[in-house]
């Protein structure tokens, strides 16, 4: 038995590298340190996995099933390039480069998720930070539309509310914030709790915005909460050395998603003129921000770029992939850990089930399902090194802890394997 | 492979070469004697042949200059770079894509680039995007003068530990020198506040910004590293600023044993007199004549070339106040334990009073600086304009005319408080080879480039201009357009560049210093550092360490340390 220690944990956007597993027979037999979701996930990475390559559903070696996939995007006129927010920066990188060489469209999961908080920070900007700032400084802390509890299970007490800082010290010298359309288990530990009414976020921001710049409300209510509750709120903002707002897809998502982001921005920057003052998307998948800076820096854009044009070009509501795929515009689709099949609209999905779909993925998912190739690989950070991006955009490398089955090669191999080939097609 | 450069003028200012015509010889990479009859011939004859240039600052990789890609798509949407037989795709117009990056630059003739301003916690970032930058040698400065190991071990007088401490950050995070960013007043951006002078205290690590620049300053002697601290000043971007800046520069006088020891950079936007914007005013002639009678000291200009630009840097607070005056969307990105980048687009307009005297300050700091050796060309690209805009800045300083047809179109309150239309100087084409690269290499202490002397990198840079005939002083557009698009690049012996298309691509080397240190020390510092780490980072420190493997094609340099 070995034991390995700051490892990475790729399961969530909070990329925990404190973490302690042992190793026995090539396999990860105990996981110190990390929470459920990553115990869990350790553990039992081995279940649902897919051993061989399948072209329609039979079963291929390994060059079968990359020439099958080198044909179908040789000849594919439009095709979409989807998912990379579970494997690694280097693994994003080739696909990029086989998008570009294919003029095929490059969209990762951000489309579907953060998409509007990339949107409005690009018409409203930023301000953030990295974790550590929020756990040495923060002595305010809101959380709008997120349920950390459940999806990020250590980040309060590795980096936010609970966290040890140099000068505030713990959850009893910070004050938190919940504001949600319902009481979760987030909300249950903080010191208040907001209900806002469903989609009534953007009021609710702007109220407080206006409330910490001019006092006093107008209204009686805003979004289901008494003026006397928002400008009492927007004391506590002015009044804390150092505040911070991570948000979810409650806010994100709710009715008009990017213009929400923008009038948190717009909160938060007018909030800077009093205080210190950050805000951080809480992102889910563990290298989602990863495919975002990768696309940004090879291609100018984070995310829905469209190389058809020999160009990158960038228009989300039209390059972004579920718009392509409802459009039924798209002759042939490459998955990268990702299951759309599972995520996506029901019309998206109908058409992505017409066209061929090539899937590169450890684990056999409702997408590998429809897929006329499906290509297995190893596990990143688990079975295969590489580098991740924490939601804060802090990058870090995943550690290599074990073998991949027999024959299994990393998402980047593969995707290597193909680029050669397509390049030796295509020129 | 081998090449013969012939029958070009050659502008080679450390081997003292002043538009001799002669012929470069160039086998395996390297600059040599002589070649075979087999050698492949470039007819240089009538041309302007140079080393490759070298940018001493430039923001072209890592997580600000990405944050600047993202924030900014309509930047992009205007310049795009399609897909060639040898060239990946891209966009521009002033945070590149990181493949255009590399080739804009080599078109220019510049083959060695550093990325100014590196975070050290997201310093794999940067290394990432360098890895894709293609052609260029590169390498990156890390901000050190907000770290608060530095600062811990600085505030208790500990300076060889310190120095210990960055010898090994250098290693371990494959760096090349210690950046300086308004010291303290980071720190002080934790809080949302700054510091004024520097003399401030810095709680609680009861420090002064002039404390940390000394200290820094002598554990870079230390150290004996290739670059001195590389420094970009408190107040920078306020009215008045100049006065800190020559404070600054005469805080380390007494430590300087007749070497430049300090250089300050983008000294356009830290040359301001006045008090306020209404009473602003060049301070470049006090700085100036500072600088000439100092010889510690370097500086480049970040050069302001009017039109679109996008601020950013590792002064947190700084950008917080641009984005005040401007209103413009702004990104603000803190590090732990050690700084925060901020981020504004922005115009530079002619008619604008404050735009027009920045355009003066850059200009005056060149023209009234005497030695050539000691000023350097920047736009600290893309702050002041992005760095395809070289050529503009350089048929300014080779030609009064130049100047003067822009003076006539700026602001004229601007003109009339500006010396520059009674400076009569122009630079010729042996400065303008000194500026922007014998000098940068040389300050940079990397005495393989900037020169073509026997055993340099063969990095050449050949131009479609004759200067023997052509009179910059009147000619200066001809000399803008030679210089906007190489004849011919040369990078590493291969052929990258002809008349002005990217021909061959390859990737280039990072770059960095390898300090020398005694096991024991290195031990001692180690275990210190991890209890540090355990407190002030949300990383472990195994995982903030780079390998060697993570770059793409790594050189290290063995520095041997007085430790
Ligand atoms: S919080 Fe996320 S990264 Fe941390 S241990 Fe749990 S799943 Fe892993
Ligand atoms: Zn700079």
């Amino acid at each position: 038995m070995k034991t390995i220690s700051n490892v990475v944990c790729p399961f969530c956007g909070s990329l925990c590298d404190d973490i302690e597993v042992d190793v026995e027979n090539g396999q990860v037999t105990k996981v110190r340190r990390g929470c459920a979701i990553s115990i869990a996930k350790f553990t039992k990475y081995g279940e649902e996995r897919i051993y061989k390559p399948r072209i329609d559903g039979k079963e291929a070696s390994l060059e079968e099933a990359i020439d099958k996939a080198v044909e179908i995007l040789a000849n594919a006129k439009y095709p979409i390039l989807y998912g990379w927010s579970c494997t690694s920066t280097e693994a994003i990188n080739v696909g990029i480069e086989i998008a570009e060489l294919i003029g095929g469209v490059m969209d990762n999961t951000a489309s579907v998720c953060h998409g509007p908080t990339i949107i409005g920070e690009q018409d409203a900007g930023i301000s953030t930070c990295t974790l550590g700032q929020v756990k040495h400084r923060a002595d305010l802390i809101i959380y709008w539309g997120c349920n950390p509890a459940h999806a990020h299970p250590r980040h309060m007490a590795r980096y936010s509310a609970a966290s040890k800082g140099k000068f505030v010290k713990g959850r009893n010298e910070r004050k938190v914030i919940v504001v949600d359309v319902r009481k979760t288990r987030t909300a249950k530990a903080a010191d208040i709790f907001i209900q806002v009414e469903p989609n009534s976020d953007y009021e609710l921001l702007t109220a407080l915005r206006w409330a910490v710049k001019n006092g006093e409300l107008e209204q009686p209510k805003i979004a289901g909460i008494p003026a006397e509750k928002i400008e009492e709120i927007a004391d506590m903002l002015i009044s804390c050395r150092f505040g911070a707002l991570f948000f979810g897809l409650g806010l994100t998502m709710s009715a008009g998603k990017a213009r929400n982001i923008e009038a948190a921005v717009s909160l938060v920057r007018e909030l800077n003129n009093y205080t210190k003052f950050v805000m951080m998307p809480m992102r889910g998948h563990f290298n989602v921000t990863g495919a975002n800076e990768v696309m940004a820096w090879i291609t100018g854009y984070p995310f829905a770029v469209d190389f058809s044009r020999g160009y990158p070009f960038y228009n989300p509501g039209d390059t972004t992939v579920v718009d392509i795929l409802t459009r039924g515009d798209c002759d042939a689709a490459l998955i990268v850990a990702s299951d759309p099949v599972s995520g996506f609209p029901t019309e998206a999905v109908r058409n992505l089930a017409k066209i061929p779909v090539i899937t590169i993925d450890p684990h056999e998912t409702p997408t590998t399902m429809i897929s006329k190739v499906v290509i297995p690989t190893a596990l990143v950070g688990i079975e295969a090194e590489g580098s991740a991006y924490r939601m804060d955009a802090v990058p870090l490398r995943l550690k290599k802890l074990v073998d991949p089955p027999p024959n299994i090669l990393s998402d980047e191999e593969v995707l290597k394997m193909i680029l050669k080939k397509l390049k030796e097609r295509v020129g | 492979m081998e090449i013969l450069i012939k029958n070009g003028y050659v502008y080679d200012p450390i081997n003292k070469i002043d538009g001799e015509k002669m012929d470069i010889a160039v086998k395996d990479g390297k600059i040599v004697e002589s070649v075979g009859s087999n050698a492949k011939v470039i007819d240089a004859s009538n041309m302007l042949v140079m080393p490759g240039g070298v940018d001493i600052h430039s923001h072209i990789a890592g997580s600000k200059v990405n944050s600047g890609r993202i924030l900014r798509p309509e930047d992009h949407y205007k310049d795009v770079e399609p897909r060639t037989t040898v060239t990946r795709s891209g966009v521009g117009y002033t945070v590149p894509s990181s493949y255009t990056i590399g080739y804009r630059y080599a078109k220019l003739g510049y083959t060695t680039v550093i990325e100014a301003a590196s975070p050290p916690l997201k310093t794999r970032h940067t290394h990432e995007e360098l890895n894709d930058i293609p052609l260029i040698d590169k390498t990156c400065y890390l901000v050190l003068d907000n770290n608060w190991i530095v600062l811990d071990y600085l505030s208790q007088g500990e300076i060889d530990k310190c120095a210990a401490f960055i010898a090994w950050i250098l290693k371990a995070l494959k760096g090349y020198a210690i950046k300086i960013v308004n010291p303290g007043g980071v720190e002080l951006w934790g809080w949302g506040r700054n510091v004024e002078s520097l003399d401030d205290q810095v709680p609680p690590f009861n420090i002064t910004p002039r404390e940390i620049v000394r200290g820094l300053c002598k554990i870079n002697k230390i150290l004996n590293l290739p670059h001195t601290i590389h420094l970009h000043t408190n107040n920078l971007g306020k009215p008045g600023n100049y006065r800190t800046t020559i404070e600054t520069m005469d805080a380390v006088k007494d430590l300087a044993d007749g070497k430049p020891n300090i250089h300050v950079t983008h000294v356009q936007f830290c040359g301001y007199g006045g008090d306020t914007w209404i009473t602003l005013r060049s301070g470049a002639p006090e700085i100036a004549k500072y600088v000439n009678n100092h010889p510690h000291v370097t500086i480049d200009l970040g050069q302001v070339v009017f039109g679109e630009a996008t601020t950013m840097t590792g002064d947190g607070p700084f950008q917080f106040i641009l984005q005040s005056l401007t209103g413009n969307k702004w990104k603000n990105a803190d590090v732990e334990a050690e700084g925060s980048a901020g981020i504004v687009p922005y115009k530079f307009k002619r008619k604008n009073f404050v735009n027009a005297i920045q355009w003066t300050i850059g200009l005056e700091l060149a023209l009234l600086i005497k030695d050539p050796w000691r000023v350097f060309l920047t736009t600290d690209h893309p702050n002041a304009g992005p760095f395809t805009e070289y050529p503009r800045v350089i048929a300014w300083l080779m030609s009064t005319k130049a100047r003067e047809k822009t003076m006539e179109r700026i602001n004229k309150r601007a003109k009339k408080r500006s010396v520059l239309p009674s400076v009569d100087r122009e630079y010729t084409f042996y400065e303008i080879a000194i500026i922007t690269r014998a000098a940068t290499a040389k300050a940079l202490n990397l005495t393989n480039k900037g020169h073509l002397g026997v055993g340099a990198d063969a990095d050449i840079a050949i131009y479609n201009i004759n200067p023997m005939e052509v009179n910059p002083s009147k000619e200066y557009k001809k000399v803008r357009k030679a210089l906007r698009r190489a004849a011919y690049t040369i990078k590493g012996g291969e052929i990258i560049v002809k008349d002005g298309e990217i021909v061959k691509s390859f990737v280039g080397e990072t770059f960095w210093v390898k300090p020398t240190m005694p096991e024991e020390l290195e031990k001692e510092i180690l275990r210190e550092v991890a209890e540090k780490f355990k407190e002030y980072y949300t990383v472990s420190l195994e995982n903030y360490i780079i390998g060697e493997h993570e770059l793409a094609r790594s050189r290290s340099i063995t520095v041997n340390t007085s430790l």
